[in-house]
């Protein structure tokens, strides 16, 4: 059991490690080693290229939730091509997909070898599709999944949607109303920021990190800031740690409570969705209590927070939580009672557990079928490693059951602010934040509201990015929306689409 | 359905007064108009502008300006001056017309947008449908877009509604720093909307490219493909800030003061389509 024969090095969440001391494999072993992991259990977070001398060493972070660590692996790859792990192990297919269009590296074997985002390689001159370098890159063209057949009909949809909401394109294959499949084509918001941190951090890294997804800014920026404090050797002050968790389960009230409302739009139930429409608003407005803005801006930086909460602010924030409390009990239990609703939410979209394990799940969505999985409570950090919250599931894996664990988060993460504003500990906002230690690879986990948040950093000899790699929960879960939509009618699709309420930003980066 | 009945009673009526009454109350660390003194300027001193994520601080001479089109509205700039030059206010009012216009330098008031010219507030004035188009930003701006939507802020009582099809849009909202992946939708998407028509870009990305201005994979705001009509800054702008662009626009606050409250009733308020 000695650790320095492992095939692995364990970390902790938010702990850097040596990036010199974790064992380079060659590939064969660093395939076995991943699907060993994840046949006993534990989870892809990550899996991504760094280039080294014209070569591409290859990293995956393995999340083990029973026993709390991470197994962070290495392989070198010193060729265009490696065989797909994919066939065995469908949880790393966009990360497979990933690799190839940032780096090059073909994977033979992957059964649905398409771009990710549409962008040119960031090595001149490899390809994995052999595109002409110099030639436009146009999105979403792409070889499409087809069902042919004289009955079958396909239906295109995006970039640019009904509504007001991000781009992204699918395409449906349908009987009559039935689809059979669907496909999900992102890229529309690529912007180019993993690409951007490289050699950072500088000033504008925090902004890129509040930006990744504007919905998700206190997970995201929690996420990069434990990473600089470990690497800066500093201790987020216990006062911050609680200000940090008030306002990451106000992120994911005014998301729940946001797309709750939503749900109950897309099947016609207005009166919750025009009560939680509003609410939503009430929890974004005590996020701005905390720093001005509704979405967190400013509130998380390296070393704690900027803002303070004074004993005024804790008093009207307990006010206006109550009051908020009280009309959500009264606005989300409509929903359940309303047959019309639940007649629409019930055995619809459903994703089995079996299919939510192998595809990666993570998040709300994950819990939805089961699977009892939480950073907050598999890989606590901060003031979830104090103050527990409960891990909310639902077995049945349908639009009803992603509605009802978001209801249930939605009060516990009510239980927790009101402890958290009613013993808020003494003390500084902000430790001071060293510069970063050279050559070392840390991984950070966060709850965000729709799932793990996880990023990883690799430090270079001045102590400076040489990757920094960003996965939004969106990127594991949008292929269970894929999946979900199987042999459903096709007028479900925006229902069952928001019930994932997934990112299109945080996946396209 | 009783308890339907029961729970509108409890949860009450809640849109707002503004504009007829005060706008809501923002929070206290609220960051809107910045105050610029550049006679406090020591010389040589660049601390603001090297403190800003964004290059929104020009330093001519002394003469510094911050242009509000870049800000992200953070305050490094604020934080990093040793003399108290830049100072964050609470104003919410931010809308322009002209690019030109969100640049703040000494002693000048904001130039707040202006009312479209007689033919367009004539044909928009008292309907105006609106396609949002997102195009590489982060979705905050989208986000709090369509609050206004919402019961409490209620757009379509002013004839201001976000439509599905362009075609039947009177122009555009933008939001993002117009990534080059949504270059081809979002041309279509403008040349669908029937001529006269209006661009409105909400937010640091769509008026000057915003975290991502500079990015090859982007085309930095709007104003690089299509003219622009009103912007919108912030990171995102509050709804607030949104909604009083939207009205200025359309000539329903003119210069700080309201118009008359029995401007923006009858017509508008009926049902909708």
């Amino acid at each position: 059991m000695s650790a320095l024969s492992a095939p692995y090095m364990v970390a902790a969440n938010g702990r850097a490690v040596d990036s010199r001391s974790v064992p380079v494999l060659f590939p064969n072993e660093f395939h076995a080693q991943i699907l060993e992991g994840v046949s006993s259990g534990l989870r892809v977070s990550a899996l991504f290229g760094t280039p080294v001398e014209g070569a591409v060493d290859l990293w995956a972070v393995l999340a083990d939730d029973i026993r709390t660590g991470l197994r962070i692996l290495r392989t070198h790859a010193d060729v265009d091509a490696l065989p797909s792990l994919t066939p065995r192990c469908p949880q790393v297919h966009l990360f497979e997909r990933e690799i190839a269009e940032q780096f090059g590296i073909r994977f033979e074997g992957h059964p649905w070898f398409k771009p990710v985002r549409y962008h040119s390689s960031w090595r001149a001159g490899k390809d994995a599709w052999n595109r002409p370098p110099g030639e436009p890159i146009q999105v979403g063209v792409t070889d499409f999944y087809r069902v042919e057949g004289e009955q079958i009909h396909e239906v295109a949809v995006g970039p640019v949607h009904a509504g007001v909401i991000e781009p992204g394109h699918f395409r449906f294959q349908c009987h009559g109303e039935e689809v059979f499949h669907l496909e999900i084509s992102l890229g529309y918001q690529h912007r180019g920021v993993e690409r951007m941190l490289l050699g950072g951090p500088n000033k504008r890294t925090i902004h890129y990190m509040e930006t990744l997804a504007g919905d998700t800014t206190i997970a995201h920026a929690t996420a990069y800031a434990r990473i600089l404090e470990s690497l800066g050797r500093a201790q987020e002050p216990a006062r911050a740690q609680v200000i940090r968790g008030i306002a990451l389960e106000l992120e994911r009230l005014a998301n729940h409570v946001g797309d709750l409302g939503a749900l109950a739009g897309d099947v016609g139930y207005l009166p919750t969705a025009s009560f939680c429409g509003r609410l939503r608003g009430d929890f974004l407005n005590m996020t701005a209590t905390l720093c001005g803005s509704r979405f967190g801006r400013g509130l998380v930086r390296p070393g704690g927070v900027a803002f303070d909460l004074a004993p005024d602010r804790v008093d009207s924030l307990l006010k206006r939580l109550d009051a908020a409390e009280r009309d959500l009990r009264v606005a989300v239990p409509l929903l359940w009672e309303t047959s019309s609703v639940m007649a629409r939410f019930e055995e619809i979209g459903r994703v089995p557990r079996e299919v939510a394990i192998s595809l990666g799940a993570v998040g709300p969505a994950a819990r939805a079928c089961g699977l009892g999985r939480d950073i907050r409570h598999d890989h606590a950090a901060g003031i979830y490693r104090f103050s527990h919250i409960p891990v909310s599931t639902w077995s049945t894996g349908d639009v009803f059951a992603r509605a009802f664990v978001r209801w249930m988060e939605v009060q516990s993460s009510i239980v927790f602010i009101r402890e958290q504003l009613e013993s808020l500990p003494k003390g500084p906002l902000r430790s001071e934040v060293k510069p970063s230690e050279p050559g070392r690879i840390i991984a950070t986990l966060v709850e965000g509201w729709r799932g793990e948040v996880c990023h990883v950093a690799m430090t270079n000899a001045e102590g400076r990015f040489e990757r920094y790699k960003v996965i939004d929960p969106s990127f594991h879960n949008w292929s269970m929306l894929a999946y979900a939509l199987r042999n459903q009618q096709i007028f479900d699709f925006p229902l069952c689409n928001k019930s994932f309420g997934l990112s299109y930003c945080g996946f396209d980066l | 359905m009783i308890k339907a009945f029961l729970a509108r009673l409890q949860q009450g009526h809640r849109t707002m007064k503004f504009p007829d009454g005060p706008p809501p109350e923002m929070p206290d660390h609220f960051r809107g108009v910045p105050k610029v003194d550049p006679s406090r300027c020591p010389d040589g001193c660049k601390a603001c502008s090297e403190a800003c994520p964004t290059d929104a601080l020009r330093i001519i001479d002394k003469d510094t300006s911050l242009d509000l089109g870049r800000c992200l509205f953070c305050t490094e700039c604020q934080t990093a001056c040793p003399e108290g030059t830049i100072t964050f206010g609470s104003d919410y009012r931010l809308a322009a017309r002209n690019r030109a216009d969100l640049m703040v330098s000494k002693d000048d008031a904001l130039k707040l947008a202006q009312a479209l010219d007689e033919k367009l507030l004539k044909l928009f004035g008292r309907s105006l449908k609106l396609r949002q188009v997102s195009a590489g930003g982060c979705n905050a701006c989208e986000a709090d877009v369509n609050v206004l939507g919402t019961v409490g802020w209620d757009l379509s009582r002013f004839g201001i509604q976000m439509v599905a099809s362009p075609r039947h849009a009177d122009g555009l909202l933008i939001t993002g720093a117009l990534s080059k992946n949504m270059e081809l939708a979002i041309k279509k998407t403008y040349d669908a909307v029937p001529a006269p028509k209006i661009v409105i870009a909400v937010g640091a990305c769509a008026i000057s490219g915003g975290p991502y201005a500079g990015h090859p994979e982007v085309w930095n705001g709007a104003g690089a493909l299509f003219p622009v009509d009103l912007y919108i800054p912030g990171c995102p702008p509050h709804p607030l800030t949104i909604l009083d662009g939207l009205l200025r626009l359309l000539g329903r606050i003119e210069d700080g003061s309201r118009v008359a409250a029995s401007d923006h009733q009858g017509g508008t308020a009926g049902p909708k389509p």
